[in-house]
């Protein structure tokens, strides 16, 4: 052990309660901080799960439509002639869905696309009646691009296809119109009436959906809402779901359809759980703060009481960059022990936050609270602490590295 | 071979020190001229005041002089960069300060191999060996792994003097060291000085107020009011 660790060391144990309060300072901090990003980056983590499982990564809607007005820049027989784009119409829907499914497949980071037909229709149960939308898929394509087999809860997703009048309903639907599996109903949409029965019950968690999608057969739905070409929008999923803003942008630009990203639709939410995220980070990192201010004043007494050491140890050779050393590594004993025992704090924690129940239904579908395991909440916490104690022990190191020691032993040192 | 005895090791030339700030301002030491011959012993003597501790911290690179000049081994420290001083007070002096003397939370032995382990030149299974030999030499060698504050004020002073000679320094400067001892153990302390001196050609100047001691030095310089006379 190099001589001036060992001194570190020793000097330590002669203030051990007023390191013990920065040891636990940093302890908190540390395992805190963990656990505050492991959940808030959990919860967030789930939400975009839950908006790629449902609605997808990229939506492509509303053909694009740019109306052009021509100036002529300086009199009408200039050669200067400025097209500005005056505006973009949008026409509802997709006209051509097979040409267009053709063209997003060629992107390579496209995994999948299916194509969507919506309308409004009424709900009718033994009970009452409620607006709900139809949504006409092909499940083979649909389940390609979101997770609508595994948000199954109740029924056999494999029945749907086959069965002309099957339908998947949400579960708040089926509460509310209290149907139950192999139930029949009746769907009316511009006078005429259909009868279905519940093949299968889904639940995504987020009311919106839950409450108001009925899922059938493509060919099902065109014949209801009575649509024979064209699709409401295309839904994509990608391989690499974070280059979905740069493909959307590319997608808009390539196919002259109005093309989102889940980055863009979801964007309110995202910046929630970011606020989120980052406002935890900063209120528990009050705790390192104190960490930091714990050790300077530790620090700055113990360079008080050392003083006569500090010039016995001038005297000895001991130069101002190994006084300034000893202080520095009596930090560091204390940052490497308290954050060893945070990220163990952080980790018991989190593990035991992830076990405790919570319901959410709203936005997404919650039995327990959502924890994210990443080695980056324990890098973070790490770096914020060793920035603040390192920064705080450098003035009092500092400070000791100056003193001289004849000034010392006068006993006129300040 | 012994290095050769009667050369300089230290030596300064018209020190001036003041101290003390604007009113307070006292000229303590008014242009103190001296030499430490290696194989010698120097004893400074004076009352009270008069600014023997002064001195010995501008000779051991402890404090900087107002004027004058300090010269070590022939090289000129006066003036030299923080960083030279303290090479040289880790390699070339040895200091037993007048009143606090060890590092608290160390043992006695720790305290004595500390300066051997910052200069890095033995091993440290010799640097344990040396600490013990010194340690029995100044008897204490049944009291190596007391602490600090385990120790009486005339141990401590003692375990200080082992420490002041770990690296074999070339010259030694003791303000007092056996201000706290019996006359059995200043007798000890002072014949280990005046042995390593003569063996080894050590330049020792000692600062006290014990007369005995002062007149079996090989000279005695009398201080008054900053001055030699
Ligand atoms: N910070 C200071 N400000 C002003 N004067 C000081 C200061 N420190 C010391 N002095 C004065 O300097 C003079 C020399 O002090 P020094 O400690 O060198 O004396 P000394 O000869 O070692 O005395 P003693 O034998 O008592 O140890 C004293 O008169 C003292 O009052
Ligand atoms: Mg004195």
């Amino acid at each position: 052990m190099s001589s001036n660790l060992h001194i570190a060391f020793r000097f330590l144990t002669a203030k051990k309660r007023a390191m013990l309060m920065s040891l636990s300072c940093i302890v908190l901090g540390v395992g805190l901080f963990i656990v505050t990003q492991a959940t808030t980056s959990g919860f967030e983590e789930f939400f975009i799960k839950t908006i790629l499982g449902t609605n997808g990564a990229i939506r492509i809607e509303d053909k694009i439509q740019y109306t052009m007005r021509s100036m002529a820049a300086g009199g009408f027989s200039s050669k200067y002639e400025i097209k500005t784009k005056e505006g973009r119409k949008y026409i509802e829907g997709i006209e051509e869905p097979k040409l267009l499914i053709d063209a997003v497949k060629r992107f390579p980071n496209v995994a999948g696309v299916s194509e969507v037909l919506h309308g409004a229709v009424i709900m009718r149960s033994a009970f009452k009646n409620e607006s709900v939308r139809v949504y006409g898929i092909n499940l083979d394509d649909h389940e390609r691009v979101s997770d609508i087999r595994r948000q199954i809860v109740r029924g056999k997703i494999a029945d749907f296809p086959g069965a002309l009048s099957g339908s998947i309903i949400g579960i708040e639907m089926a509460q509310r119109m209290q149907l139950e599996l192999g139930d029949t109903y009746q769907l009316e949409v511009g006078g005429q009436v259909r009868r279905y029965r519940v093949t299968a019950i889904y639940e995504t968690g987020v009311s919106d959906i839950d409450r108001v999608r009925v899922y059938l057969n493509m060919g099902e739905a065109r014949s209801l809402l009575q649509k024979i070409t064209g699709a409401s929008f295309l839904q994509v999923g990608l391989i690499n779901r974070d280059r979905a803003q740069q493909d959307a942008r590319s997608m808009t630009e390539v196919l002259q359809h109005n093309t989102k990203s889940w980055q863009e639709r979801e964007k309110t939410w995202l910046e929630v759980f970011r606020a989120l995220r980052i406002s935890s980070a900063i209120t528990v990192s009050v705790f390192t703060l104190i960490a930091g201010l714990a050790m300077f004043n530790t620090l700055a007494m113990i360079v008080m009481e050392k003083t006569k050491e500090i010039a016995i140890l001038r005297s000895m050779g001991f130069t101002r960059e190994d006084i300034s050393q000893i202080f520095l590594w009596q930090a560091t004993i204390v940052l490497t022990i308290g954050t060893a025992l945070g990220w163990v704090l952080g980790a018991v924690i989190t593990y035991g936050v992830s076990k405790t129940p919570i319901n959410i239904r709203g936005i997404f579908a919650a039995d327990t609270f959502i924890v994210s395991w990443s080695i980056w909440h324990y890098v973070t916490a790490t770096v914020t602490a060793v920035a603040m104690v390192m920064l705080a022990s450098l003035i009092p190191a500092r400070r000791a590295a100056r003193l001289e020691p004849g000034d010392v032993i006068r006993g006129t040192a300040q | 071979m012994l290095p050769a005895n009667d050369k300089v090791a230290l030596s300064c030339t018209n020190i001036h020190r003041y101290l003390g700030q604007g009113e307070g301002r006292v000229h303590v030491l008014k242009g103190v001229s001296f030499e430490a011959r290696r194989g010698q012993v120097d004893a400074i003597v004076g009352p009270s005041g008069c600014g023997k501790s002064t001195l010995l911290y501008l000779l051991g690179l402890l404090d900087r002089q107002d004027g004058g000049e300090v010269w070590i081994n022939d090289r000129k420290m006066s003036t030299g960069s923080d960083a030279e001083r303290t090479a040289a007070r880790g390699e070339h002096i040895g200091f037993v300060f007048q009143f606090h003397f060890l590092m608290q939370e160390f043992t006695a032995l720790e305290n004595v191999m500390m300066p051997m382990r910052k200069l890095g030149r033995l091993l440290l299974p010799a640097m344990e060996a040396r600490a013990r030999q010194l340690l029995a030499s100044v008897g204490l060698g049944d009291k190596s792994h007391r602490l600090g504050t385990q120790l009486s004020g005339g141990e401590q002073q003692r375990v200080a003097i082992a420490r002041a000679l770990a690296n074999e320094p070339a010259i030694i400067l003791a303000d007092e060291p056996t201000g706290n001892l019996d006359v059995k153990n200043s007798g000890m302390v002072f014949d280990l000085l005046t042995r390593l001196a003569k063996e080894n050609g050590q330049a020792v100047i000692l600062v006290t107020h014990n007369t005995e001691i002062a007149n079996r030095c090989d000279a005695i310089r009398p201080m008054r009011d900053g001055l030699f006379i």
